[in-house]
């Protein structure tokens, strides 16, 4: 156990080092929030009647989206182990007495953490300051606060085991950049990424909710600004809880038999 | 000149060759620039399952700004992606090589990065032209289809300009600048909704210091009739005067910039 978490504290104080790039990322998110949110009124304007959500909901939803988008965001990859596996450098990690599945796991956390540890407070910051109904309002209730919180771990961990997925696939294909971007491009419109679940066609919207992608960002995210509560938030967060589980499990198992028949060429 | 071409020619063919060479990665980049818009398409669709319009659009006047937009794009990502990829071209020590040749500069960073999977999204906006330009009420007369190709012209131009302000800030910084992507990514990702919805101060702002509305908005009022002024239709020709502070800015840049050493 000692050491990944040694890998997680590497990987993390190593994210904390870019500053200016984190800065600039709070500037652009923020930005990009603002342009989101003016969209949503102006749809909220032409219907308000129309509208599922209310005006200070999808606020308070955009406002954390935009914070902890890189924790959330299922196209933040870490390059070194797509590398690692195309130019073989993978053969030295295999050759450590530890589990490889585990490490990358430990890593791919690490990075998410430090990096939105970086981001979050400007963003939140700025949000709460905003004025009613265009800022970040407060949970709904304390208890949808803690099912929150215990939601968003759960999703930083589902995202992680996504992408692990991903990894371990291109053990098969090598490149991994037309996998990557088609998972960004299905995550994107299946987890609320670019508009709330709730905007989505009804019947469709009741299949979204049963994958995967719905107990990802879009599970804390509807708790937070109250637009998922009781028996219907139940579900979902056992739901996040049966797809880690699943998820983590599938992930080692593949992992284990994709190694066994890895060939490194040399070099 | 003539030339130039000739060697753009050459520089086109291979790099469709080489591209040609992992088919399997090239379409599946193609099939994937293609679902990225594909889902930005989607959300489009089912804002206007709800609303029957946003700020007096309707749906296929929505779709027709946003094909013009993508469309850009596509051919603006699609030709000058060796500026959007500038920071690792000077990272790498490749733009010392580039600067010995005796060729022009510009000339050079366009022609070393031709990225034709990005043509994914140009069969998106293909395709939905197809399904916008009927069903948006307008009739096509000479002066509505000059409108619409003055959009997507000049939507490249800037697009272009864009990316070479992103590729000259690298001069300064070495690495890209994370928050020039609120232009060029937001240009086409908020840019499929008419610049006006976002209220008055991001029009002005996409008007006088960024100028996408140029050739998306104001164009977009008198081909759909909104607006019978036909100054609105020679509203884009201004966006290409965003070519000369692009310019002097990469300039200004060229003259500032210190080799990395790789």
């Amino acid at each position: 156990m000692k050491k990944y978490w040694s890998f997680f504290r590497m990987r993390f104080l190593g994210g904390l080092q870019y500053r200016a790039a984190a800065w600039a990322g709070v500037a652009t998110q923020f930005a990009w929030g603002f342009l989101r949110l003016l969209m949503f009124r102006a749809f909220y304007e032409a219907d308000a009647a129309a509208f599922p959500m209310e005006l200070g909901q999808i606020a308070s939803y955009i406002w954390l989206q935009q914070a902890f988008l890189t924790a959330f965001a299922v196209w933040y990859f870490d390059n070194d182990i797509f590398e690692s596996i195309t130019n073989g450098t993978v053969a030295y990690e295999l050759a450590r007495p530890m589990s490889l599945y585990s490490m990358w796991f430990v890593k791919n956390l690490a990075i998410r953490v430090s990096r939105v540890s970086l981001r979050c407070l400007p963003v939140l910051a700025v949000a709460c300051l905003l004025p009613a109904p265009y800022g970040l309002g407060l949970p709904a209730s304390p208890k949808a606060f803690i099912c929150f919180a215990v939601a968003m771990l759960g999703t930083l961990l589902l995202v992680v085991a996504f992408m692990m997925l991903i990894y371990i696939a291109t053990f098969y294909t090598l490149s991994s950049l037309g996998l990557r971007i088609m998972a960004a491009a299905v995550c994107d419109l299946l987890t609320g990424a670019l508009i709330p679940l709730p905007f989505l066609p009804e019947e469709l919207r009741k299949i979204v909710e049963l994958t995967p992608f719905a107990a990802m960002e879009n599970l804390p995210l509807q708790i937070y600004c109250g637009s998922l509560t009781g028996a219907a938030m139940g579900r979902a967060m056992l739901l996040q809880a049966f797809w880690l589980i699943v998820f983590i499990a599938g992930g080692a198992l593949w992992m284990q038999r994709s190694l066994r028949r890895v060939v490194v060429q040399g070099g | 000149m003539k030339d130039a071409f000739r060697l753009y020619g050459k520089y086109f063919s291979i790099h469709l060759r080489s591209q040609m060479e992992y088919k399997a990665s090239f379409l599946m980049m193609t099939l994937g620039q293609f679902l990225v818009s594909f889902s930005a398409l989607l959300t489009i669709r089912f804002m206007f399952l709800r609303f029957y319009e946003v700020d007096g659009f309707t749906y296929p006047e929505v779709l027709l700004c946003f094909a013009v937009v993508l469309m850009a794009f596509a051919l603006a990502e699609c030709f000058a992606r060796g500026f959007d990829t500038f920071a690792s071209m000077l990272g790498n020590g490749m733009f010392d090589r580039i600067l010995v040749r005796p060729r022009g500069l510009v000339f050079q960073v366009i022609a070393t990065k031709i990225e034709l999977s990005r043509l994914g999204r140009l069969l998106q906006a293909i395709l939905v032209f197809c399904i916008a330009l009927p069903e948006s009420g307008v009739s096509w007369t000479a002066d509505k289809i000059l409108t619409l190709v003055l959009m997507v012209v000049v939507g490249v131009v800037v697009f272009t300009c864009l990316f070479v302000v992103y590729a000259a800030l690298c001069f300064f910084t070495t690495e890209g600048l994370e928050i020039m992507n609120i232009f060029t990514d937001g240009g086409r990702e908020f840019g499929m909704y008419p610049f006006s919805i976002y209220g008055k101060e991001v029009l002005r702002f996409f008007t006088y210091c960024v100028p996408l509305a140029l050739f998306q908005y104001y164009p977009l009022l008198y081909m759909t009739g909104r607006s019978q002024n036909r100054f609105y239709m020679f509203v884009p020709l201004f966006g290409l005067l965003f070519v000369l502070p692009a310019v002097l800015l990469w300039q200004i840049g060229l003259r500032h910039y210190k080799s990395t050493g790789s």
